[in-house]
């Protein structure tokens, strides 16, 4: 099949077997690949109440049909699971060059069965796939082991690996490739842990056949040429996301101090103009990218090399947490991608424990002499150590804001800033309605990337809501698509490559000849089914999951953006509006016309089953 | 004529292997291409682009005759070669390469594509080459 690898690979790793099949031919062809493929076999292949970290959960890796192709930014790979954090469904996705091998070496799909005896890694090298003995890189962080990875089978492997984090079962542990890139949200590295999977080494030399070469070439050197010419090019390669942080500090949006935004702090320590002069090593790109949007850096004061802060990183570690340095948001940053968990809610979580802490909610007892307030860098770094090892307060850390707030009580749900479990990425969103609620209907909790409405809320105004949930919705299902193709978005996004190349690219690469229209409504088919999952999962799943923490009630006591609020009528007019245009029912859950018209027949008896509709 | 590599301003995209690969092979297989990034991370965390200089020493060891210069390139000829491997090892800069589905060495032969798609500026032709150009 052109544009894919052609086999899926499936381990049981109980049984220490592993098989490979071909790529069914009807599944690429409705649902795409990446997060289209992850969807389809959950929902399909997982039992209804299995236990995210025990043997019943699966987790697959998936990639698109333009993943390692001669496209910009081709390079994603997505990895999917029944997260442990959130209970829901949960797909994260990552750069690199992890998926452009595996498409080399035949591959589009490894799906994760059971759980081995012992700590293994996989093996991949073309047409062998092995399981083999990971104890001598048990234990390790996660930049260590794919050093060593590298040293032991050869640098042109491709590494992914968990740490400390996934292994003690983290909820929120990632998975880490390449130094620096992580599919870092929703615990996919704990549930890898709860297999004893350690890592993946991969090395394909085969290429990957294509529909229309010539085609394929000219769309491409167009593609790249437009990319180079645009007057942002230059400036987004350089600063890559932390550029983010100057819009987010003048406009109002810096998360500061667990969202409350009760100070205005310039943050002059956390800027990218700083960051670039004090500890840039070098421009560094996932495969085919012309943007290198990450930035690699050394901290001469503590020593450590990462590729980041990025953006999140900042605006997590940086403005909830309050660290105001950026050297001591790298070496945060470092200690997150080593021990292998995700920056966002490692972070969002810790400074939900530094209000917790401040409210005397978390006693000084509690934090074995920890003086954990905002700002509080020795604090924040003993703090990451106990979570990645579950040692003391770290363990309750470990589970998550939602799940702390829930054995401490004492209103503290009120301030824990998740949705359905998941921390909120960096943006404060009390002024930009969009933006919220995006946060509040994103598929996998809140995440920013599925919906990212910033510019036009800041255009529109805080007040209104006109348009916006019509917006939300065409967004997220325009930017799915990126991760059923298997290619980033930042091409579209930062230097408006028109969507419409896309298009060409896919249908060069496939044969497929679909319109946008045709890819619109497989993108609307993979959203309507991750909600299903939701629904048959959670036992109360409805509009109850889809609403944000109090905190968004608050009046924003300083700065910028200082008044502005919502209310819950308006949210809930939101969530009417959004529910109508989606073919839901007033409690978000699909009605069985829009399942039956979207060819998810099937999907019916099953939530029929569960009393859903 | 030269191609001038500027190593510190990589970013390891690897759009030079692919461009190269789709031009000579009309392949999407960036595994042979004739040039190459040596990736060194975690420490220092900087790439190394290692491509031919054209310096000609291939065809001075090549026992077939197989290796000419044309307009100071020096290329393969695939009827000659016997793929005996002689100027890989030999080879003073160690950018000849291998492919197990290609039965020839893989040689750069300054088709200059992959200077026009890198997007870092990181491969050029060399100063002699544009004066020449502007005179």
């Amino acid at each position: 099949m052109n544009g894919y690898g052609g086999k899926v690979i499936r381990i049981n790793l109980s049984e220490s077997k592993v098989e490979k099949l071909d790529l069914n031919q009807k599944l690429a062809k409705e649902y795409i690949g990446g997060r289209g493929f992850i969807a389809k076999l959950l929902y399909d292949e997982l039992p209804s109440g299995i236990d995210p970290l025990g043997p019943e959960n699966k987790i697959v890796m998936a990639a698109g049909p333009l993943s390692g192709v001669f496209w910009p930014s081709a390079a994603k790979v997505v990895f999917g699971t029944k997260s442990p954090l959130t209970g829901g469904y949960a797909d994260s996705n990552m750069g690199g060059f992890l998926m452009s091998e595996m498409k080399y070496a035949g591959y589009d799909m490894v799906i994760f069965e059971g759980k081995a005896k012992n700590p293994c890694y996989i093996f991949i090298d073309d047409d062998l796939v092995e399981i083999r003995d990971a104890s001598k890189y048990w234990g390790k962080g996660t930049l260590d082991v794919e050093k060593k990875m590298k040293e032991d089978l050869g640098e042109e492997f491709q590494i992914a690996t968990i740490g400390p984090a996934g292994e003690n079962l983290v909820k929120y542990a990632n998975i880490c490739h390449d130094f620096g890139r992580q599919a870092g949200r929703c615990g996919m590295g704990a549930v890898f842990g709860s297999k004893k999977v350690k890592a993946i080494a991969v090395r394909g030399t085969k290429g990957i056949k294509i529909h229309n070469v010539e085609e394929l070439m000219n769309l491409s050197k167009l593609a790249l040429r437009y990319i180079m010419n645009h007057h942002y090019f230059k400036l987004f390669k350089m600063y890559g996301t932390t550029g983010s942080t100057d819009l987010s500090l003048e406009t109002g949006f810096f998360p500061t101090k667990n969202f409350r935004l009760d100070q205005y702090e310039k943050f002059e320590g956390l800027r990218p103009e700083l960051m670039r002069e004090r500890i840039w090593v070098s421009d560094k790109a996932c495969f085919a990218c012309p943007l290198s949007c990450a930035n690699y850096t050394h901290s001469k004061k503590y020593d450590v090399f990462v590729d980041g802060p990025e953006y999140e990183a900042i605006a997590m570690f940086g403005g909830s947490c309050f660290l105001r340095d950026i050297e001591e948001v790298q070496y945060a940053n470092y200690l997150c991608d080593n021990y292998g968990m995700d920056i966002i809610s490692t972070a969002g979580t810790i400074a939900f424990a530094m209000e917790c802490y401040e409210r005397g909610i978390i006693t000084k007892k509690e934090t074995e002499g920890i003086e954990l307030k905002f700002g509080n860098f020795d604090a924040a770094v003993k703090i990451i150590k106990k979570i990645a090892y579950k040692e003391g307060i770290g363990g309750l850390l470990s589970e998550g804001c939602r799940n702390m707030s829930e054995k401490l009580g004492k209103d503290s749900e009120k301030f824990a800033m998740h949705i359905k479990g998941l921390e909120f990425s960096a943006h404060e969103c009390r002024g930009l309605p969009a933006m919220l609620l995006s946060y509040m209907t994103s598929d996998i909790g809140a995440q920013h990337t599925r919906s990212w409405t910033i510019m036009q809320d800041l255009k529109l105004g805080g007040d209104s809501i006109e348009g916006r949930a019509k917006l939300v919705k065409e967004l997220q299902t325009l930017r799915p698509l990126m991760e059923m193709f298997g290619v980033c978005r930042f091409p579209w996004l930062e230097v408006k490559l028109d969507f419409e190349n896309y298009v060409k690219a896919f249908n060069a690469v496939t044969g497929f000849n679909y319109s946008k229209d045709d890819l619109f409504e497989i993108s609307e088919r993979v959203w309507t089914l991750t909600r299903a999952f939701w629904a048959r999962e959670v036992k109360d799943f409805g509009r109850k999951y889809d609403l944000p923490p109090e905190r968004v009630y608050e009046p924003v006591p300083a700065g910028v953006t200082k008044g502005m609020h919502l209310t819950k009528e308006k949210v809930n007019q939101y969530l009417d509006e959004y529910y109508e245009l989606r073919g839901w029912n007033s409690n978000g859950i699909p009605t069985e016309e829009k399942l039956k018209e979207l060819g998810l027949g099937y999907v019916v008896e099953d939530l029929k089953k569960f009393g859903k509709i | 004529m030269r191609l001038e590599v500027d190593s510190t301003k990589c970013t390891g995209c690897s759009i030079c292997q692919l461009i190269c690969v789709l031009h000579h092979f009309k392949e999407n297989n960036p595994k042979k291409a004739a040039i190459r990034i040596v990736r060194k991370f975690p420490v220092p965390g900087s790439f190394e682009i290692r491509v031919c200089n054209q310096c000609g020493h291939c065809e001075d060891v090549c026992p077939e005759e197989a290796i000419y210069n044309e307009e100071e390139v020096y290329k393969i000829d695939r009827e000659k070669c016997t793929n005996c491997g002689i100027c890989i090892e030999e080879c003073p800069t160690g950018t000849l390469f291998t492919h197990k589905e290609v039965d020839i060495p893989i040689k750069c032969d300054l088709c200059g594509e992959c200077i026009e798609y890198c997007p870092s500026g990181a491969l050029s032709w060399s100063k002699a080459e544009k004066e020449e150009a502007i005179k």
